[in-house]
């Protein structure tokens, strides 16, 4: 690190990549509040959403829009179903017992993927123009803006649908008392699956965006993401949805400072460093309050 | 009753388990030596996974091979039949292919793997069997030679890691004249550690200078906060010895962070997929080390034959795989058996065997082939043949 500039330019990488991590950190954060499941089939979710936006791009031909809206539909549909298939049978049982049924979900996402689309590495188009902007120094490119604008327009969706929807309300009815929710008329299991649902779909935005910006998808590109997505979950307060969106960028200017501070081997050990401090320090993560309403 | 008919139903279960062992043994004794038709050689090769292009470039290359081979009356009077086990460009599925060729199979000698990580878990068990493997691009140092003993029954068709981090040191130094490089090395692979050590070495003792050294891990996507310090070292030249999937990525990050320096490599780069990680712009100004070109002249004939049966150009992991099903196929014919210890013996005496790229002598000290490298230039979208260096 030599300078202010240098300083600042990490921290547009650390933006941009926080952001993709906020994004599917939200999706654990949202299944969290309202199952208490922390689903590990989420960052696999992500590479089934880079995979359709890339099917959408190379075969239909879709510019970015409509593309990373089919992601979002079909990783909806398949968050749904596999909320239905795999989840749902275990709503009574132990926490354990669900948790390891998200680990199978994962393993079969990641080996299935192989097996469909095989194993190596595909390459996305260029999607936007190449353009470079450099102010005072600083570099970034026209991905970079789009990247960053996506997610905020996304969780701004997500903060409106929570707050000020029917099934917003009903999801943070749910989080707070699921059975007081069933007893007041609440269909709790439509609003689990509206949960996976926006919650994959998100995901499936970050691995558009993802696949888009570094420009090369594989069906285990999933799991480091999504650990560290978790790991901002955590760090924000797992259940809290803003949480999620401060965790994931702090957690990506935090690695991109990291190796940007000559320590890059020491990146991924630092992020789950921070992991295990916040589970010592303060379980409940930054935005964790007792009794804070919750979804 | 019922006690006499469950001993029977045991009994019958028994017998056929032993039938069953009585046939399985019998092909695997005959597999190398059964009259009248095929000789069975094993190919462990990346068919899927992160470095697919490598293994499924040089399975088009030796299936050539063999079918010229065997339109030449075969080997040994025998019809050579390929038996391929895809190690999904994973260490540990190496080792399982590899046990599954030579125990199942009864391969009389076998070609892979193309990483050298890959070759190094195929090893043991080659060793073990006392049944030849010979590497068509394993370029680690190890791979033949550990703790200063040869491996026997190990051998390669490519030169070695430090030979390749050496030409492209001097290629630096004196063909591109510049005296700051940059290294960025994948920490976790043995290849890149081995050409970035080799290319240190080189650089230092022809007055160069390391002013920087970053690393990855592969499967990173973003690059740009080493490549953010790598800037700020300002090097002439960033020597980044990994492979395609990475390397892609790496230069294309690095152009559009303004880096316009040289950057250069080892035989990783060798992928037409480079071309789709990053752009014909982005990669001008790129040089790399390489066991082949294309464009040499040397090569053509090959290039016809693959072109007229796969209708593409092959790259350098096919004319590798082409050299190693050769030289393999010279070891058997010379040793005139499919026994391993006597392929072994002719293989390490081979001298003056006709590559595709010159001469091939292997010297059976160290397993390795001597032979030329050459360095590849790319150029507007295009791998561009530049010289050619011979070893020291």
């Amino acid at each position: 690190m030599h300078s202010i500039t240098e300083l600042l330019q990490q921290l547009v990488y650390g933006l941009s990549l926080g952001s993709i991590y906020a994004l599917i950190a939200l999706g654990y954060t949202m299944v969290y509040g309202i199952v208490k499941l922390i689903n590990f089939a989420h960052g696999d979710v992500m590479m089934v959403g880079a995979y359709m936006g890339w099917i959408a791009i190379t075969v239909f031909h879709f510019p970015f829009f409509p593309a990373i809206l089919f992601a979002m539909i079909v990783a909806a549909i398949a968050g749904i179903i596999i909320e239905r298939t795999a989840y749902k049978p275990l709503r009574n049982a132990t926490r354990i017992a669900a948790l390891i049924t998200a680990i199978g979900v994962s393993l079969f996402l990641e080996y299935g993927g192989m097996l469909v689309v095989g194993a190596q590495m595909r390459t996305y188009p260029n999607v936007f123009p190449e353009t470079m902007y450099n102010i005072g120094g600083i570099i970034f490119k026209f991905g970079d803006i789009v990247m960053l604008v996506t997610a905020l327009v996304l969780m701004l969706l997500l903060h409106f649908t929570v707050q000020y929807t029917k099934i917003g309300k009903a999801m943070r009815a749910s989080s707070f008392d699921m059975e007081a929710a069933l007893l007041m008329g609440v269909n709790v299991n439509t609003t689990i699956s509206a949960t996976f649902a926006i919650g994959s779909a998100l995901a499936a935005a970050a691995g558009v965006l993802y696949g888009i910006y570094f420009n090369s998808i594989d069906p285990l590109m999933g799991i480091t993401p999504g650990l560290k997505a978790f790991v901002a979950a955590v760090l924000g307060g797992i259940g809290i949805i803003p949480g999620a969106m401060v965790g994931g960028l702090v957690l990506g200017i935090t690695e991109s400072l990291v190796s940007g501070f000559g320590a890059s081997t020491w990146r991924d050990a630092v992020a789950f460093l921070i992991l295990i401090l916040v589970l010592i320090i303060k379980p409940s993560g930054l935005f964790g309050k007792n009794l804070r309403e919750k979804v | 009753m019922k006690k006499f008919f469950v001993m029977a139903t045991a009994a019958v279960l028994s017998l056929s388990l032993l039938a069953g062992c009585g046939t399985t043994g019998a092909t695997s004794n005959g597999g190398g030596s059964s009259a009248g038709g095929n000789l069975k050689i094993g190919a462990d090769l990346e068919l899927t996974g992160g470095v697919a292009m490598f293994g499924t470039a040089a399975q088009k290359a030796i299936d050539l091979a063999v079918e010229q081979q065997n339109a030449n009356g075969g080997l040994l009077g025998k019809q050579i039949k390929m038996d391929y086990a895809d190690n999904k460009s994973d260490p540990g599925e190496s080792t399982n292919a590899a046990t599954k060729l030579i125990t199942q199979d009864s391969v009389v000698a076998v070609i892979g793997a193309m990483t050298s990580g890959n070759t190094l878990a195929a090893s043991q068990v080659a060793i073990d069997n006392k049944v030849p493997l010979i590497s068509p691009t394993g370029t680690a140092d190890k791979v033949t030679v550990e703790n200063g003993q040869v491996k026997p029954y190990i051998f390669r068709a490519c030169f070695i890691d430090p030979f390749q981090g050496q030409v492209a040191a001097q290629f630096a130094a004196n063909t591109l004249k510049v005296q700051k490089a940059a290294i960025f090395i994948d920490q976790k692979s043995d290849y890149s550690i081995g050409l970035a050590n080799a290319f240190s070495t080189n650089f230092k003792s022809a007055n160069g200078q390391i002013v920087s050294q970053e690393k990855y891990v592969a499967g990173d996507k973003d690059f740009r906060p080493q490549l953010a310090r790598i800037k700020s070292s300002n090097p002439d030249v960033v020597f980044v010895p990994g492979y395609y999937g990475e390397v892609g990525p790496i230069v294309k990050q690095a152009r559009e962070m303004g880096m316009n320096q040289a950057f250069i490599g080892g035989d990783g780069w060798g992928s037409p997929e480079l071309f789709n990680l990053a752009s014909a712009d982005q990669l001008n100004n790129c040089y790399y080390v390489n066991h082949v070109a294309i464009d040499d002249p040397s090569m053509a004939d090959f290039v016809k034959a693959f072109k007229a049966k796969y209708n593409q150009d092959p790259d350098s992991f096919a004319a590798l795989g082409y050299d190693a099903a050769r030289l393999m196929f010279q070891a058997i014919k010379d040793a005139n058996s499919t026994n391993g210890d006597k392929i072994r013996t002719a293989l390490e005496n081979l001298k003056g065997f006709k590559g595709l790229n010159g001469d091939i002598t292997m010297d059976p000290k160290t397993h390795n082939p001597i032979k030329d490298a050459v360095i590849i230039k790319i150029e507007n979208g295009k791998n561009v043949f530049m010289t050619k260096v011979s070893p020291k």
